[in-house]
């Protein structure tokens, strides 16, 4: 780690010169305002990790950094020359290279080639393959990376392959090097080999800007950390004035709510449902690379909050639960019998609903209509020869139109026309004429209006009354803490804590777990 | 429930407007051909009645188009799936080659007996052509353009292997009415066609299978998260493209009582393409429309009609069907439609984006 | 253990995962090449007059515009992309040469450049529309694939023979080696094609970026590579190749016919896949194309020796073969096929 002495003081007026600066940076998406006035100042040899959760525009000021969308205002300064990317190549000639989460080489083709391809050392015309390799294992050994520059990609680990991504960037340019989540697949000693590389970079005086949802990694590798919020810079501070806590308090929202606001938390009787034998236990479940080993007791009628940060295996939790991947290993039983849940047809036919938070990608079809989509879960599940009659069709689309106060109240609107909010509403419909006995629900509020999230919260304290277990994902911690039961803390894939939900459990208890993975 | 029938009857008025809208292009252009067609032969449109039997343009177009009807309706189930099935016009050919042999073999060709064993045998084979298909696509996860390439290359050799190269010619009274033969005044071939369409529509439409297909094609992750079997619907949709070209092959060698493995459905499979692009079915998958592929498949129909009434060599209407293929995919890119319709695009109104949708949004832009 | 039963489960669905990579791209070539070998071994054994060098010689004279026109579509199908309009090029250029040559008089040293030039353009166009619009590219190449065809028809609707004494010298030449062993100027040209396309795909910039597109579009294109430039380029490539085997179909048939080079394109692509190009792109040999020609010319010699066998065995063996390769490729990628 550097000390803090070799750090460049912002506030230094006479310190050394930012490789990379950007101000006031806007950045308009059609009815969206992703980015407003957003600053960012990068120094030679310094790791810089931006933070931010859902929404904060992270991903959209990386990619306005790196050229893939052009800015609407605002400078960007690099190496004292102003610059308007128009798309990915001129960023790189300006010197900004980036890392992707998924590595964006290609597999097909050989080590040297990912790392040299167009621009190769040519001859007559021609690609000189022995200098080419040469020059690639030169730049390997020079970070002190062993591989064999003939071979293809493919052939190497996901982290491996990551390093000569990092390799290529580098090559191609040496100034500013973003790494946007290039730790999210990897293991322990591959975050490892990957840090110790970073820091080399760093020592060479590129400066790095890190993008990561893990907590830990950004006080072990970064010098500074600039925070957003809501498309808006929340503050840039060097990384001895922060702790976890503070950090995470930065990138959830500033004030919390007090016990007071939460006055209609709804634990009461929490004990009396936990009693029993649960509806869905889970033991030691997992999957390699996206969660860790966990057990979770559901009862009936029970919420259970999943707390965490973006990225932390929230979803991941849910979705072995529903079978929407499979697991590696553990065991799950549904009220003492043990099942497997292989793909969702077997969870569905086992009374699981789950409401995905990619609405569009994965939960609704938009060229259906309204009232096929709320149906589609019932339907798939009698099979296409036996079909609703269009009045009972219609009957229940009508009913959870009303129920729900979706609009327009037309069911037969193409769903795609709705907004955020009532299209959550649609997809809660079609789990809920389904009579789920476990409902899941991922991010049910995010990017909806105040009215409609109301709403989703009183049905939610609903249905648990009426003996409906739910499974709720939210990264709003006065929702969770309104709702739930019991909260599970989810930290870097690994479940740290499961709470009883009692007037014990502040906002900053929650807080603390979150960002440092121990109840205390 | 006592405001049921107000209701639905709102949402008919509703949920009929973007059908019809559907609907709307493809029969103005049908309409025009035909008009066209009038300039040209001003008894184009007469219909006549001659030995109890429809004689016209008209009812020319509707028999010579039955089999691509046919084709085109099996086709518009598979890229509903986002599939597409090159292998039709192989299957035409093999049903027909299969046929005509059984009956040319058979003790009594003349016979009714004869004639439905020959239909039997040709749908048999088509059922496991169509199977094979929808194993490799569905149980192997080949790309469907992949894997119908494979029938599409041996199903010529196989039916010309059927009729060892020959053509073969039948004389089946039963046989000959599939493809030219009369009921009740109008060509069995168009009475044929328009109940499989019919069927087809209604078995979609009124089991869930055409939703669960739509839903699947428009989007597959989505139909997988709600529990919807997909494998076997794929199978289904190639194993009913295969039966369409069984009965359309059954139709073409029936009508010139012969079958030929060479030539028989040549290119029928792009025509059949084309009337379901043509019929407003995108080739993305997701929401079909039979009553456009039928539209579709008339307008492919009437085109070759004209230009073989205009005189020029019939086989320029493949020019005619490239520009129409560029010009309905062109109009169908979302690409396209963004460059040239710009203009129009931007004076939409954005106002119905809440501020509460924008994180939302902004992470499905990012 | 959890890792025990992942890789367990990956060694499943991937049979071939525990060959590397580089070795498994390799495996239907291998294939290919002793399905090759056999083929002629049975034939030298079974048919008298089989085992020559000639026969071998007469497999390049008698699909040396294949082989032009499978070059081209390996190019295309390198990316990922799929080109069925190439057929119906060959077609076309073999009655543009013969119309302007015979009808109108037009001398060689004229026409050919422009036929090259006439196919290199149409490819240029299908490539922009493809890149442009971002339309499958089967589809647009379907649309070249009629508009070609027709084109021929607008011509003339009958064969047109080429009597020009200049054609026919070049197309009864025989270039002797020795031991009185002989080929066409169409092979010359042909390997030359060959060569070319080797060294192009496997030593230039441009050839990497084909392979590169091929593996990962998006990843070419973040990687600053001219991955659209490169897209509208193979399928320039694969109609200029069309009008080359165009002509030297010419040169084999001395005459123009809008019915020639039926069904080319499904040759074309057979050999492609048989000579182990990956259809989904990024992978495969311009050399493994060659012999994919060899293969398809070897099963026609066969079924011509054997006699009692019929022509259309041909198609039925390559539509075995396309069959077992594809499923062979199928196994080989990895991905699981969608679960449920």
């Amino acid at each position: 780690m550097a000390s803090p002495s070799t750090t460049p003081r912002p506030t230094d007026a006479g310190g050394p010169r930012p490789v990379l600066e950007a101000q006031g940076i806007r950045k308009q998406f059609p009815g969206v305002l992703a980015l407003d006035g957003v600053a960012l100042r990068l120094f030679p040899g310094e790791v810089h990790a931006l933070m931010g959760e859902n929404g904060a525009g992270k991903s959209t000021l990386i990619k306005v950094l790196t050229g893939v969308h052009p800015a609407d205002g605002g400078t960007l300064v690099v190496d004292g020359r102003p610059h308007a990317f128009a798309d990915p190549l001129q960023a790189q000639q300006a010197g900004i290279s980036t890392v992707y989460q998924e590595v964006n080489l290609c597999p097909n083709i050989s080590v040297a080639e990912n790392i040299l391809i167009g621009r190769e050392p040519r001859r007559f015309g021609l690609i000189h393959w022995s200098a080419m390799r040469q020059r690639a294992a030169e730049l390997l050994t020079e970070l002190d990376l062993d591989l064999d520059v003939t071979s293809l990609l493919d052939s190497h680990s996901l982290a491996v392959q990551q390093l000569v991504a990092i390799v290529r960037a580098v090559d191609v340019s040496a100034k500013v090097l973003v790494l946007d989540e290039p730790t999210s697949s990897l293991d322990r000693e591959e975050v490892a080999q990957l840090f110790t590389l970073v820091r080399r970079l760093r020592d060479r005086g590129v400066a790095i800007l890190f993008v990561t949802h893990f907590i830990d990694q950004v006080f072990d590798l970064c010098d500074r950390v600039t925070v957003l919020r809501n498309g808006q810079l929340e503050g840039e501070y060097p990384i001895g004035e922060l702790t976890p806590v503070t950090l995470v308090q930065r990138m959830i929202g500033g004030e919390l709510a007090t016990l007071d606001q939460l006055s209609g938390r709804s634990h009461e009787g929490a004990a009396v449902r936990a009693a029993g034998v649960p509806f869905l236990r889970a033991r030691q479940l997992t999957r390699t690379g996206s969660i860790e080993p966990y057990d979770l007791d559901i009862h009936a009628g029970e919420v259970i909050g999943l707390a965490g940060l973006l990225g932390s295996g929230r979803t991941e939790v849910a979705r072995l639960l529903f079978g929407a991947d499979g697991a590696d290993a553990g065991e799950v039983s549904i009220e003492g019998e043990k099942v497997v849940l292989r793909t969702p047809r077997h969870a569905i036919a086992r009374g699981i609903a789950f409401c995905s938070e990619n609405r569009k990608s994965e939960g609704l079809v938009g060229e259906l209509t309204v009232r096929e989509n709320i149906i589609l879960a019932l339907q798939a599940a009698r099979g296409w020869t036996r079909p609703l009659a269009r009045a009972t069709q219609d009957e229940l689309a009508r009913h959870w139109i009303e129920a729900l106060d979706i609009r327009p109240a037309d069911p037969e609107a193409q769903v795609r026309h709705l907004s955020g909010g009532n299209q959550q509403k649609v997809l809660l419909a079609r789990w809920l004429l389904t009579a789920p006995r476990l409902l899941i629900l991922d991010e049910p509020t995010r990017g909806i209006d105040i009215g409609a999230k109301a709403e989703i919260q009183k049905l939610v304290a609903r249905l648990a009354g009426e003996g409906t277990s739910v499974l709720f994902i939210s990264a709003e911690l006065e929702e969770v803490l309104r709702l739930s039961h019991r909260i599970a803390v989810l930290r870097d894939h690994r479940m740290v804590a499961t709470l009883a939900n009692d007037d014990t459990v502040t906002p900053e208890r929650l807080l603390t777990t979150i960002a440092t993975g121990t109840d205390s | 429930m006592t405001t049921q029938p107000a209701k639905s009857e709102a949402a008919g008025g509703v949920g009929r407007r973007p059908a019809g809208h559907r609907l709307l292009w493809p029969a103005l252009i049908l309409l025009a051909l035909l008009l066209g067609n009038l300039a040209f032969h001003h008894d184009f449109f007469s219909v006549r009645v001659r030995d109890g039997h429809l004689y016209g343009s008209l009812i020319d177009i509707l028999q010579f188009g039955a089999p691509l009807i046919l084709v085109a309706l099996g086709m518009t189930l598979v890229i509903a799936t986002r599939g597409i099935d090159l292998s039709v016009g192989s299957t035409v050919a093999i049903a027909g080659a299969l046929a005509c042999g059984h009956i040319s073999t058979a003790a009594r060709p003349g016979s009714v007996a004869t004639m439905l064993t020959a239909v039997a045998l040709a749908l048999g084979v088509a059922l496991a052509l169509g199977l094979a298909n929808g194993f490799l696509v569905s149980g192997l996860g080949v790309q469907p353009i992949v894997a119908t390439l494979i029938l599409m290359v041996a199903g010529r050799g196989v039916a010309q292997l059927i009729t060892d190269g020959q053509i073969i010619t039948v004389t089946s009274a039963p046989y000959k009415m599939i493809g030219g033969g009369y009921w009740l005044t109008f060509p069995f071939a168009v009475l044929l066609a328009a109940g499989l369409v019919a069927l087809t529509a209604f078995v979609t439409r009124r089991s869930a299978l055409g939703m669960l297909i739509e839903s699947v094609g428009g989007n597959p992750a989505a139909s997988r998260l709600v529990g919807i079997r997909a494998g076997g619907l794929l199978a289904l949709v190639y194993v009913v493209s295969a039966l369409c070209a069984a009965v359309a092959g059954l139709m073409i060698s029936s009508n010139v009582s012969s079958a030929d493995g060479n030539n028989a459905g040549l290119w029928i499979e792009l025509d059949a393409i084309l009337a379901v692009v043509v019929g407003g079915t995108a080739l993305t998958g997701g929401r079909f429309s039979v009553g456009g592929t039928v539209l579709g498949a008339l307008i492919i129909q009437t085109l070759s009609t004209t230009v073989y009434t205009l005189g020029v060599p019939p086989e320029t209407s493949l020019v005619f069907k490239a520009f129409v293929v560029i010009v309905v995919c062109l109009v169908q890119s979302p690409v396209f439609r963004a460059k040239v319709l710009r203009r129009r695009r931007t004076t939409t109104p954005r106002s119905h984006t809440t501020a509460g949708a924008a994180p939302q949004q902004q992470e499905a832009g990012a | 253990m959890s890792t025990g039963i992942a890789s367990a489960a990956a060694q499943l669905t991937r049979p071939f995962a525990a060959v590397s990579p580089r070795t498994r791209t390799r495996i239907p070539l291998i294939v290919t090449a002793l399905l090759l070998v056999v083929m002629f071994s049975v034939g030298s054994v079974r048919y008298e007059g089989f085992l020559s060098a000639q026969v071998v010689l007469n497999l390049l004279i008698d699909n040396g515009f294949l082989l032009v026109v499978a070059v081209g579509a390996t190019f295309v199908i390198l990316t990922g992309g799929i080109d069925l309009s190439v057929g119906s090029m060959v077609a076309l250029s073999t009655m543009l040469t013969a119309w302007l040559v015979e009808s109108h008089g037009w001398s060689l040293a004229t026409v050919i450049p422009l036929v090259l030039l006439v196919g290199a353009a149409s490819g240029t166009l299908m490539g922009w529309i493809i890149h442009t619009f971002e339309i499958q590219p089967f589809i647009v190449t379907l649309a070249g694939m009629f508009l070609a065809r027709g084109l021929c028809y607008t011509i003339s609707t009958e064969s047109i023979t080429i009597s020009d004494p200049t054609t026919a010298g070049i197309a009864q030449t025989r270039l002797y080696g020795p031991g009185g062993l002989f080929v066409s100027v169409p092979v010359v040209i042909a390997l030359a094609v060959l060569v070319i396309a080797f060294v192009v795909l496997h030593h230039t910039r441009f050839g990497r970026n084909v392979y590169a597109l091929g593996g990962n579009e998006s990843s070419a294109r973040l990687m600053g590579l001219p991955a659209g430039s490169t897209k509208i380029a193979v399928y320039a490539v694969s109609g200029l190749c069309s009008a080359l085997g165009g002509l030297l179909l010419t040169f084999y048939m001395l005459s123009g016919y809008a019915l020639h080079a039926m069904g080319m394109e499904l040759d074309a692509i057979a050999a492609t896949v048989i000579g182990g190009t990956l259809l989904t792109g990024g992978s495969g040999f311009v050399l493994g194309t060659a012999v994919g020609v060899l293969v398809l010319g070897m099963i026609q010699t066969v079924v011509n020796f054997q006699g009692t066998l019929s022509s259309w065995w041909t198609r039925i063996v390559i539509g075995a073969l396309l069959l077992v390769f594809i499923v062979l490729q199928r196994l080989m990628s990895g991905r699981r096929p969608a679960a449920d």
